[in-house]
């Protein structure tokens, strides 16, 4: 690693005190929809998607603003999708085995 | 010293540290920690998908979940994230002042927070479900409760900022500091928006 790439990746352009607000506020509309979404019966079918979606958009917004994910390095980055991927991976087979496996042909009962 | 090491970019010249990385050793480590979290409560949080409907004779979900009041209380703990990056900001540009204020907000916000979670597992007691009752009771009382603990021990880090700032113990050469404390006090916040979509709102 040369030292000008090092400082690339270091490089910090934070947002503006006006911007963290303007995400907050992003945060508490969309927390306000999702509890909508949730009386909403003619969405009934489709609220854990828009459920999901939400989530992911809120998750995003803390990570890469309030955490600064979007604008560190992106080894940081690394780090931190490194345990969400492994935790999705790993809970993700544990719950298909404990939930559809079990119904599958030939299954152990 | 090895030709790729570097000084850390960004901190003080007098507190200059040389990584190989380049990048702050804390704040790699921190990020490790936070990467095994998420491991940590996802093994909680599919604990509890796994055994939302064993209910045994015991209340369902649908008989002692209170969407609204929740959706208060997440509201709160998502404003928090908001004044701890204003404590951030405020300790960056040498504000001591503005930095206790939102430390202290943010820690009032967490202990609001938490007095919320206390009545509601009080209501959910009164209505019969305690961690003994059922799969579903115990696995929602393990997972919000050690979201809970995750969160009181956010509030005493951001109580011992303010202490150390008001004693004159925390310069703007130490916002790092500050910035550990923000990155765990966010993760937590990041836990409850999956908390509250799935255990909450998922039907």
């Amino acid at each position: 690693m040369t030292t000008e790439t090092s400082l690339e990746e270091h490089a910090h352009d934070h947002p503006s005190e006006f911007q963290y607000v303007k995400v907050a506020i992003f945060l508490g509309i969309v927390t306000a929809l999702e509890v909508i979404v949730v009386y909403i019966s003619a969405l009934e079918n489709l609220v854990i998607p828009i459920l999901g979606v939400m989530m992911v958009v809120k998750f995003g917004a803390v990570a890469g603003y309030f955490m600064h994910l979007k604008f560190d390095s992106k080894i940081f980055r690394r780090f931190f999708v490194l345990g969400i991927v492994l935790a999705i991976a790993i809970f993700g087979i544990v719950l298909w085995t404990f939930t559809v496996a079990d119904r599958l042909p030939g299954a152990a009962s | 010293m090895h030709d790729a090491a570097i000084t850390e970019a960004g901190a003080h010249p007098d507190d200059a540290h040389v990584t190989y990385t380049g990048l702050d050793n804390v704040k790699m480590a921190m990020w490790a920690f936070l990467g095994s979290e998420c491991l940590f409560f996802g093994a909680l949080i599919s604990a509890h998908l796994l055994y939302r409907n064993r209910t045994g004779d015991g209340p369902t979900r649908h008989d002692v979940y209170d969407i609204p009041y929740t959706s208060v209380s997440s509201f709160v703990l998502l404003m928090s994230s908001l004044t701890m990056v204003l404590a951030l900001a405020a300790i960056q540009r040498g504000d001591q002042r503005r930095l206790r204020i939102w430390l202290m907000a943010t820690a009032l916000l967490g202990a609001s927070f938490i007095g919320g979670q206390f009545f509601e597992f009080t209501e959910f007691v009164h209505s019969g479900l305690t961690i003994q009752t059922s799969p579903f009771g115990s696995s929602f009382f393990v997972l919000t409760g050690f979201h809970g603990a995750h969160v009181t021990i956010g509030i005493l880090m951001l109580l011992s900022m303010y202490t150390l700032s008001r004693l004159g113990k925390l310069p703007s050469t130490d916002a790092s500091k500050v910035e550990m404390v923000g990155l765990y006090w966010h993760f937590v916040d990041i836990v409850w928006i999956v908390i509250f979509t799935v255990v909450y709102l998922f039907p």
